[in-house]
């Protein structure tokens, strides 16, 4: 093993750190949380929850740190990335004293796929299918965002009913991972009944997925240019029953933890962010807005058809687990108001742009026309070009701002993908929830950043 | 007021066990896997099928669009020029090689899509599992639908009843240009067994569930409704006897077909008994069974 380990050296000491800095790896040892002693300042500071890229008075002041700490007193242990409650492989490291938890660092890595590698060996056209499977929640954003990527490289509009069905599902989306949310929240805080009732209402809007995209998640459904099928019979009957529903069971939720004194408990003050915290840490979604900040794409940057929508942003006080699930909860609702009003409001006709390069032609044309039938070989053999270019799309996902960074150098595949998850993004959060807080409520507060670990590694 | 209120507060956790206890008279959302099945949707992928014309031709005629589009690269296609004297398909050439490899394979259906001929479409049937990794690449041999248009039913497949009604359902469904002016027509051709399948309605307002097989939510998920939604005779204790007597009427119907199937091997076992002990000896019982049992291996003796 020892070709794999650079060694340490005197000279890339950096100033201000007490120790030799550890060895410049990525590997999964080297993320590994280390005694005191061991740790330098930076690191040390990051891993005790400071916000490094805030003035230090108000966040942690350096004097708070004990430093001369003396390594038995403490604890570290190890949780994850098998422990059931951290969604996934996330493995998180905690320096504990007794209950209380001194410094957390989360190791990331575990579900590490390459999607974005992936994404390069993949025409546009069968892009859709690699990156529907990172966010496994929500997979219909993660498709919306790269389509709505490569038409804005394409130049193109995508035909109104295309965007209202986007639209349309996007927000059955929310609701549906919200659900799945306040399933496994419920859950993590040992209330088994909420975790069946969130499954079950989450299967009906599975269901109308599977209705209309043929598949339970993964859909390949938004894809560059529209959607792939138009919305299956009936569905207006079946959008509105799936409102209905839910609509009546979030209040039942309010009935079993809202107004529960134990769940009030073990929610209320659990966790705080502050305002400033969230935004140096570039945490999105329901985290940031919890603290209070009205930042939500859909309003701030509208896309697709988001401003002729009637809806609230859902904003919290005081950034605590309560405010995250109140926001959570309430989405949901905001989300079913959303569903009816585009339900009313959805326009007849095309559902994918009609430019032959990038959709293929109606199959009835393939037997009658030379030129449809080469037009239909050539898209699904090397798919359409897309003109030279880098652009940034980022849209609202459940979980926060989904970003998709596209560089197409001319050909039918990107030149690079990158994904800007909100997961990954918001699980910088964790070491400051964590802070000072009790174990027991680790498992609450990580719940409650909700990350998706397929997202955080892509 | 304000001690009410005060206990009112303390007791509000009982709200949760009212709740909970409440669902002690709501339908059961669960079903009794696998013997129960949630219906499937027409458009719903699968385990691909490749079709016939109706005069028994295939349909495949070697292209390898279906391969050349499939982001996980499991399809492995070779053509070849079609036999004059008796060909396989009415092009010029036809598939001689197909081989899906299910261990590979994400049913994005985008091999369906790409399909100029509808050749290849998928069947509802996802159950099914393998004890080897050479069973999960599905040849020609599995792939193509028999005689009677219906697909092959491999002893590791769990198929149900109406599994293999709407397959190619998605491709029907797709309409790939995307355009409102041809949903409703048929733009795909016959199938061996099944005819020309119908089109979904979609915005040509000509809607044909029956034809189609699209379930509505409201059927489908019928016990997670709410109780004011559940039709009136499925509705409390009502619904509650009715449901009892849907699943009574499942287990007799397993219970006949494990008996049925018990009684048959029985009569094999016979048959082979009695066929090995040599025709003159046959005792009356043996007989019987054998008369009644499905043609048994013949003896050349
Ligand atoms: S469904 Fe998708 S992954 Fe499976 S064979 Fe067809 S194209 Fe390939
Ligand atoms: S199944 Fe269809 S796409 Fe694939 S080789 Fe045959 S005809 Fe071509």
């Amino acid at each position: 093993m020892e070709g794999c380990v650079a060694p340490v050296t005197d000279d890339v000491f950096v100033e201000g750190t007490r120790h030799a800095p550890r060895v410049a790896e990525t590997s999964e040892g080297a993320q590994e949380m280390a005694p005191r002693p061991e740790t330098d300042d930076a690191e040390l500071r990051r891993e005790v929850g400071a916000v490094l890229r805030m003035a230090e008075g108000p966040v942690v002041n350096a004097n708070d740190i004990d430093i001369e700490r003396r390594d038995d007193e403490t604890m570290i242990i190890n949780m994850g990335p098998q422990h059931p409650s951290t969604h996934g492989v996330l493995r998180l490291m905690l320096e504990l004293d007794g209950e209380t938890v001194l410094r957390t660092k989360p190791v990331i890595g575990y579900l590490h796929t390459g999607m974005e590698k992936t994404a390069e060996e993949l025409t546009y056209v069968q892009g859709a299918t690699n990156v529907t499977r990172m966010d496994y929640l929500s997979p219909l954003t993660n498709e919306l965002v790269f389509s709505m990527a490569t038409e804005a490289l394409l130049d193109v509009e995508v035909p109104p009913r295309a965007v209202w069905i986007r639209m349309l599902m996007s927000e059955l989306q929310r609701v549906s991972s919200h659900l799945m949310w306040m399933a496994t929240n419920g859950m993590d805080l040992g209330s088994t009944s909420m975790m069946i009732y969130g499954f079950r209402e989450r299967e009906m809007v599975l269901t109308f997925f599977e209705k209309t995209t043929g598949l339970r998640m993964n859909h390949n459904y938004i894809r560059p240019g529209g959607v792939a099928a138009d919305l299956p019979d009936g569905w207006e009957d079946d959008v509105e029953v799936i409102c209905e529903t839910v609509l009546a069971r979030s209040f039942e939720y309010d009935e079993l933890l809202t107004g529960q004194p134990i769940f009030r408990q073990r929610t209320e003050g659990i966790g705080n962010l502050s305002a400033e915290e969230a935004l140096a840490l570039s945490a999105t979604g329901p985290i940031l807005r919890s603290t209070g900040v009205p930042w939500d794409l859909r309003r701030t940057m509208p896309y697709l058809a988001y401003d002729e929508l009637d809806f609230d942003i859902i904003v919290g006080t005081y950034g605590d687990n309560f405010d995250r699930y109140s926001i959570r909860l309430n989405e949901i609702r905001e989300s079913i108001k959303m569903i009816r009003q585009i339900a009313a409001r959805m326009p007849p006709g095309d559902y994918r742009i009609q430019d032959r390069k990038v959709t293929p032609p109606p199959r009835a044309r393939i037997d009658e026309s030379m030129e449809a039938l080469i037009h239909h070989f050539k898209i699904f053999t090397e798919g359409f070009k897309v003109p030279e270019g880098e652009v940034y799309v980022a849209i609202e996902s459940p979980r926060g701002e989904l970003g998709c960074y596209l560089v197409s150098d001319g050909s039918s595949k990107p030149y690079r993908m990158h994904i800007r998850g909100p997961s990954f993004v918001n699980l910088q959060t964790v070491p400051v929830l964590l802070r000072g807080g009790l174990i027991a409520d680790a498992v609450a507060i990580i719940s409650s950043v909700d990350p998706v670990m397929g997202e955080v590694d892509r | 007021m304000g001690f009410l209120d005060g206990v009112k507060d303390e007791l509000s956790f009982l709200g949760g066990f009212k709740l909970t206890f409440e669902h002690l008279t709501r339908p059961r959302v669960t079903r009794q896997y696998p013997e129960e099945k949630k219906p499937k949707q027409p458009r719903q992928h699968g385990r691909h099928v490749l079709n016939r014309y109706e005069d028994g031709m295939e349909k495949c005629i070697g292209c390898e669009l279906c391969a050349g589009v499939c982001p996980a690269d499991c399809i492995y296609v070779r053509g070849l020029d079609n036999p004059p004297d008796h060909p396989v398909s009415p092009g010029e050439r036809y598939g001689y090689v197909y081989e899906i490899n299910y261990l590979r394979c994400i049913h994005c259906d985008l091999c369906v899509e790409a399909c100029p001929t509808e050749a290849i479409t998928e069947s509802k049937l996802f159950e099914f599992s393998f004890t080897n990794r050479a069973d999960a690449i599905y040849t020609k041999a599995e792939l193509l639908v028999d005689d009677a248009g219906k697909p092959q039913k491999l002893p590791w497949e769990d198929w149900r009843d109406a599994d293999e009604l709407h397959t190619s359902g998605w491709m029907r469904a797709t309409s790939p240009s995307g355009s409102a002016a041809y949903e409703g027509e048929v733009q795909w051709s016959a199938e061996l067994g099944y005819g020309v399948r119908p089109p979904e309605g979609g915005q040509s307002g000509r809607r044909d569930d029956a034809a189609t097989g699209t379930k509505a939510l409201r059927d489908v998920l019928e016990t997670h409704l709410l109780d004011e939604d559940i039709p009136l005779d499925h509705r409390g204790m009502r619904g509650r006897i009715w449901r009892g007597k849907l699943s009574a009427e499942r287990h007799k119907k397993q219970l006949e077909a494990a008996r049925q199937r018990h009684k048959e091997a029985k009569a094999t076992r016979a048959a082979d008994k009695t066929t090995t002990r040599g025709a003159d000896k046959t005792s009356e019982d043996a007989v019987d069974e054998a008369s009644t049992a499905p043609a048994g291996p013949e003896v050349d003796s």
